[in-house]
């Protein structure tokens, strides 16, 4: 019988030959994580049930991201009681403030994840993995606790979209517009309880960060998870990095898929998602009458070195409009570190922003930028639901990291092209020309 | 925890995709107290529902109820507010998950959300599936839960279930 990549995985990981969409199974795992929010709640269903061991120390990651470093008592509290059991538990991949990262962009960094591998965390964004070929999902903190104690957890076999992208990607674009397009096309439900697999001769204009972020948003349009193929580019991004020892699975090619969409790259565009929902999309040239008053480049949607550059290459020698405010948030600490060293944090720091440690922070109204009444924020997370960042009467415009840079300048949504005009643009491209070939005026990530 | 076998109240109705967020917002997340968090379920789109909430009414909502972030605090919150069931034309699958682990009944049932009206006295049979607008008189048949989840919620939700079945496990070594 033929498989998706997903349920390939599935089947693996349930020790059957083959596994059909709706099929309950149990499935071992191979890492399970939870955050400074999720897991005290899981920690409390793990001990009122009487556990006193974990399955495994070393696939347990616990990372405190959400509310760190801590906004006030209560967090500080939650946290003390993740770095009690960590210790009690000689957790391995235990990341406290000063080492620790937004998980979903910490986890892959460390290679801490790999293709072929099944994954649970207590967070919704866990699918990012799906960028590696690895199928992961978010699930609630019971389901968490559980597995936590034994190792597996039940899945439901979802059936699958597959997504086709074809094309090259213009000047500006990224992963972010890429997802956008794909919600606005399919809804905030178009893939509700299905995996979302992308193939294509368009992958190989993705790089490992637009992958990322793509998977990363699957949950925005219902998914369970997206999942990529894994090809050269997944291989070098895994070279001495990963942890543990991977294998590779495969879509069959004659799959059964529920339907079948394409994105062409050639017809994409910068692109925003309205307030308050995702699929409410745009393109970044219709904003040009939405006046902001922050922007918010970061989360483990947008926060890596590829994001800081994109923002960094927008923001060089250019400042925030007035009454703007620019916040910056590095994903993890090496991302962190990059900047500094590759003279980003100074860019950022001329351009007047501020650049805060790693946290989820503001993405969720927690702390480091939440919106009073009637403000709008141009952010590079990934939900723009009522109230999401603060007030319920502020707005969330979801954008790239080169949009929000963009519209930081010009004081209202704007399209990098507004900025930037091409004879002003420092790596010599043109608008349209193919990712990858542009050489930059700023320092290469190495 | 008991069998649950019906539910009966008032429902209170919502659109489509009601998030995680608007039923318990982030900045309340400090907190894993249930009384805690029922006192500020749904205040971000429906300041009136603390007041009008009686335990055991019922929630009516639309398409992807539950939709964005995986928190348990959110059945929490309205399971604690005294809901006894959520009807919904489908839930987000994070949240369905949370649900069943945490012992919030939920139905899913595209006509019975199309045809209650906010306000109308609504019961429920679990073990049928059947959903009853007494208002109107009129009737709806949803999905009953599988046996594996009424099992599971007869042991008492997931880790109930999981402790029994090693201790199980235990006794046949």
């Amino acid at each position: 019988m033929s498989m998706t990549m997903t349920q390939k995985i599935l089947a693996r990981h349930a020790g059957l030959s083959e596994v059909h969409a709706g099929q309950l199974i149990q499935a071992k795992l191979d890492l399970v994580l939870a955050n400074d929010i999720t897991a005290p709640v899981s920690i409390n269903e793990f001990s009122a049930a009487g556990f006193d061991k974990v399955f495994d120390k070393s696939r347990i990651a616990l990372v405190m991201d959400h509310f760190t470093p801590n906004k006030d008592i209560k967090s500080a509290t939650q946290c003390r009681q993740c770095r009690t059991f960590a210790r009690k538990f000689d957790i391995e991949h235990f990341y406290d403030v000063g080492e620790m990262g937004i998980e979903h962009a910490l986890l892959p960094e460390k290679g801490l994840v790999a293709p072929g591998e099944a994954i649970i965390g207590a967070d919704s964004h866990t699918c990012t993995y799906g960028a590696l070929g690895a199928f992961s999902t978010g699930v609630g903190s019971t389901d968490l606790g559980a597995a936590m104690a034994v190792g597996y957890t039940w899945f439901k076999v979802p059936a699958a979209i597959k997504v086709k992208i074809t094309g090259h990607k213009r000047r500006y674009v990224s992963g972010k517009d890429v997802v956008l397009t794909l919600i606005g096309k399919i809804g905030v439900d178009g893939a509700l309880y299905q995996s979302l697999e992308f193939c294509g001769e368009g992958l190989k204009e993705l790089t490992m960060a637009d992958r990322l972020t793509i998977a990363n948003m699957a949950i925005e349009a219902g998914g369970k998870n997206g999942i990529f193929p894994v090809d050269d580019i997944t291989r070098e991004y895994l070279k001495g990095r990963a942890v543990r020892s991977w294998e590779p699975v495969e879509a069959d090619s004659d799959a059964e898929y529920t339907s079948t969409l394409e994105l062409n790259l050639d017809e994409i565009d910068c692109t925003v998602s309205w307030p308050h929902l995702p699929e409410n999309t745009r393109s970044a040239r219709e904003g040009r009458d939405v006046a902001i008053d922050q922007v918010l480049i970061g989360s483990c949607t947008n926060g890596r070195i590829e994001d800081m550059k994109a923002a960094a290459e927008i923001f060089k020698g250019r400042h925030l409009a007035k009454g703007v405010r620019g916040i910056i948030i590095p994903a993890t600490q090496d991302v962190y570190r990059d900047c500094v060293r590759l003279g980003y944090a100074e860019i950022f720091l001329d351009a007047g922003c501020v650049i805060s440690t790693s946290t989820c922070g503001p993405c969720l109204g927690g702390h480091m930028g939440c919106l009073a009444a009637g403000e709008r924020c141009v952010s590079t997370t990934n939900r723009n639901f009522v109230g999401r960042m603060g007030h319920v009467e502020s707005e969330l415009y979801l954008a790239s990291p080169a949009v929000a840079a963009a519209s930081g300048i010009a004081g209202h949504i704007a399209h990098p092209e507004d900025i930037v005009s091409p004879e002003h643009e420092c790596h010599g491209g043109g608008s349209a020309s193919p990712a990858g070939t542009e050489t930059s005026c700023l320092s290469e990530v190495k | 925890m008991s069998v649950l076998k019906k539910a009966c109240g008032t429902a209170h109705k919502y659109g489509d995709h009601v998030d995680t967020d608007v039923i318990i917002p982030a900045r309340y997340l400090a907190s894993q107290d249930p009384k805690e968090l029922a006192s500020h379920c749904m205040e971000d789109i429906d300041k009136s529902f603390r007041e009008k909430n009686r335990p055991g009414d019922i929630m009516v909502a639309g398409l992807n109820f539950g939709c964005g972030s995986s928190r348990e605090h959110a059945p929490v919150a309205i399971r604690a507010s005294g809901v006894s069931c959520v009807i919904a034309k489908s839930f987000a699958r994070i949240f369905y998950r949370n649900s069943i682990n945490i012992g919030l009944a939920i139905l899913e049932c595209p006509a019975a959300s199309e045809g209650i009206d906010d306000g109308d006295k609504v019961s429920v049979d679990f073990d049928t599936g059947v959903i009853k607008d007494e208002t109107k008189g009129t009737s709806y048949q949803a999905e009953p839960f599988p046996p594996f989840i009424r099992d599971m919620i007869a042991m008492g939700g997931l880790m109930a279930s999981l402790k029994q079945q090693a201790e199980a496990g235990k006794s046949q070594n």
